[in-house]
């Protein structure tokens, strides 16, 4: 057993390093390219598959690797550390692609669906979000389904939703309304006629990640898709919004050490004034900065992980760690971007593609404003 | 079909390289250890022998009981075994001793192919893959770029500075593989989590039966009288481009003159 209540295991250990030398080796040497091009990287999201990065939680019957969420959130991290993009098609693909069917479906489902997402082959998305609201979920959900014989009939539209529109997504879960304030998640194969998707946005950051608006007429699923039970949605999401928290915490925590990376390497390299810039304070305090947030955000990243793991309550913590790591991973691309000058200033440089990719921290799997409130509500204000 | 795949246990490669003065062999404790870079590819190549022939490979490793968890990162590729070569008497082993504990290791398990990486990154000798082939008399393929098994013989394109011959050996012989010979894959979790319960056997020079004085220090054939730290990389030689061609020109001359055209 690990020392400390969050501490790795050797194997935990070699994952990591394992997979920052993919991040390194094969992901950081085309990022530049695929964000240009706003590109979704299949061929590193397959190889990534094929080290078993999609199924890293998910059992081993069902095609996984039998790992914890820690592990997952080793991986996130370093991906996360050399592309952001790359980083949460990982985040996204578990957490959200098969996740919700891991933890919610039934046993046919998970040997139907869990296998290919399991293994990388294919990409499943959430479709939670609708152009009424983000937030208020539960107000803006318009999206319908009816009962007609033994199908859903659904109705609707969803926006936002990652990875539902590459040339390898399956499968999307898609929260309806079912009936008066009863919202039921029904799992819709991409495949469906009535289910249409969207050229991809034009995001500020997050170029190479996909992102889709969805939408949905008269699409005709078997009431068997239904994930769990009928009338819980809500519930679903929210603990699957839970669990996502604490992964783009992660997310947050890698990009900040890349920041650290990178700026330990320019200011011992860029000179001016006949010495490093490492060697002011300004800009040597700023990365000082840097690596106080990048370990403490680490630390609540874990801490939430291994209370989940634990079984113990850890919403509460998985707030704390997205709302912390996220305004610090926003910080950090601020910082790293001004001291790289005129660099950081392009995409060309990590830290340039940084300060694109950090402000959705701030927003998606719940906004600041929404950890504020649910970590005061925990404390019964 | 079965396969052995020789690991060795190198310092860091990124990192300086200590040499402990009193006994002149590199400071193990000081410096991080990984697997040799070069065992990638080897044992890339017994991953592949093992999905296109159905071969069992097993990881054979020379090294003391602190070398496991490289024994370990070994198996995490997706190989079947370990045997591990732990004994006091292999330190200050030079490259002939460490042949003969490899040989005799070898010749205490059933093979038919044995796979090396064809120089460590640390010594750099390239003798070893040879000097065991010699020493039990099979066939050696060295410098390997490609390698194929087809019944009962190995066909290999060995690297050499103009090109690659093709060259064949019946089994059972011994290879060395160049980096050129394939992409190796990385660990998956899975992998690295099976390697924890996959069976690694611990032998002593007594059980392969090395006659204690032909290796180690005292059986080294090799003397190291002196040491000194790799002089600091020489500045290099900046052409600088005004547009009119003669950089080019310049480059041109260069690599003539170093022979790289």
């Amino acid at each position: 057993m690990p020392s400390s209540p969050y501490g790795l295991s050797p194997e935990q250990e070699e994952f990591r390093k394992v997979v920052a030398a993919f991040a390194d080796e094969v992901v950081a040497p085309a990022a530049d390219e695929f964000n240009a091009e706003g590109r979704f990287p299949l061929e590193i999201v397959q190889q990534m598959g094929e080290i078993g990065l999609f199924g890293i939680p998910f059992e081993e019957r069902h095609g996984g690797m039998g790992g914890d969420y820690l592990t997952l959130c080793l991986a996130i991290e370093e991906l996360g550390r050399v592309d952001q993009s790359v980083g949460i098609t990982l985040e996204a693909g578990v957490g959200l692609g098969a996740a919700p069917i891991a933890e919610f479906g039934t046993e046919e489902q998970k040997e139907r669906w869990l296998p290919e997402l399991a293994s990388g082959q294919k990409l499943g998305g959430f479709g939670l979000t609708e152009p009424g609201g983000g937030t208020d979920v539960f107000g803006a959900t318009r999206t319908r389904a009816v009962l007609d014989g033994d199908e859903w009939v659904i109705d609707g539209g969803k926006q936002f939703i990652t990875n539902a529109g590459t040339e390898i997504t399956s499968l999307v879960t898609v929260t309806a309304m079912t009936g008066p304030a009863e919202m039921t998640a029904i799992i819709v194969p991409t495949d469906t006629p009535g289910f249409s998707v969207a050229p991809p946005y034009r995001k500020v950051g997050w170029h190479a990640s996909d992102t889709r608006e969805l939408s949905f007429e008269g699409v005709r699923v078997p009431v068997s898709n239904t994930l769990g039970e009928r009338g819980a949605g809500f519930r679903q999401f929210l603990k699957t919004l839970d669990d996502g928290r604490i992964a783009i915490s992660a997310l947050a925590v890698g990009l900040i050490q890349g920041c650290i990376d990178e700026c330990v390497r320019y200011a011992g390299e860029r000179e001016a004034f006949g010495r490093p810039i490492g060697a002011n304070q300004a800009v040597a305090f700023k990365i000082a900065d840097l690596e106080v947030a990048a370990q403490t955000a680490r630390q609540m990243t874990y801490y939430a992980c291994w209370r989940k793991q634990q079984g113990l309550p850890y919403k509460r913590e998985a707030s704390i760690a997205k709302l912390y790591s996220s305004e610090q991973a926003v910080t950090a691309a601020r910082q790293a971007t001004q001291i790289f000058g005129g660099m950081g200033f392009t995409t060309e440089t990590r830290v340039g593609r940084f300060y694109q990719d950090c402000k959705i921290l701030e927003i998606g799997e719940g906004t600041s404003e929404v950890q504020r409130l649910l970590i005061a509500r925990e404390l019964g204000v | 079909m079965k396969v052995i795949v020789p690991v060795k246990r190198v310092p860091d490669t990124a990192g300086d390289k200590p040499i402990d003065p009193n006994d002149r062999t590199v400071d193990r404790d000081s410096v991080e250890s990984v697997l040799c870079p070069v065992n990638e590819f080897s044992i890339e190549e017994g991953v592949r022998l093992k999905e296109k022939h159905g071969a069992e490979v097993t990881v054979l490793l020379v090294g003391p009981d602190s070398a496991q968890p490289i024994v370990r990162k070994a198996l995490s590729y997706g190989l079947d075994a370990a045997v591990q070569v732990s004994d006091e008497g292999i330190a200050g082993s030079d490259a002939l001793g460490t042949a003969r504990v490899i040989a005799k290791a070898l010749e205490s398990m059933e093979w038919d192919l044995v796979v090396f990486g064809n120089q460590s990154a640390d010594a750099r000798t390239c003798l070893v893959p040879a000097a065991v082939a010699e020493l039990l008399g099979v066939p050696s393929l060295t410098f390997a770029r490609y390698l194929e098994v087809d019944g009962d013989k190995a066909i290999a394109h060995r690297e050499h500075e103009e090109g690659w011959d093709v060259v064949e050996a019946p089994l059972p012989a011994v290879v060395s593989v160049v980096e050129a010979i394939n992409d190796p894959r990385y660990p998956s979790f899975k992998g690295i989590m099976a390697a924890k319960s996959k069976p690694l056997t611990v032998k002593s020079l007594a059980d392969i039966g090395v006659d204690p004085a032909s290796v180690g220090a005292g059986g080294a054939a090799a003397t190291m009288y002196a040491f000194e730290p790799r002089p600091p990389k020489a500045a290099g030689t900046v052409v600088e481009d005004d547009g009119s061609g003669a950089a080019a020109e310049q480059l041109a001359d260069w690599m003539t003159e170093k022979k790289f055209v």
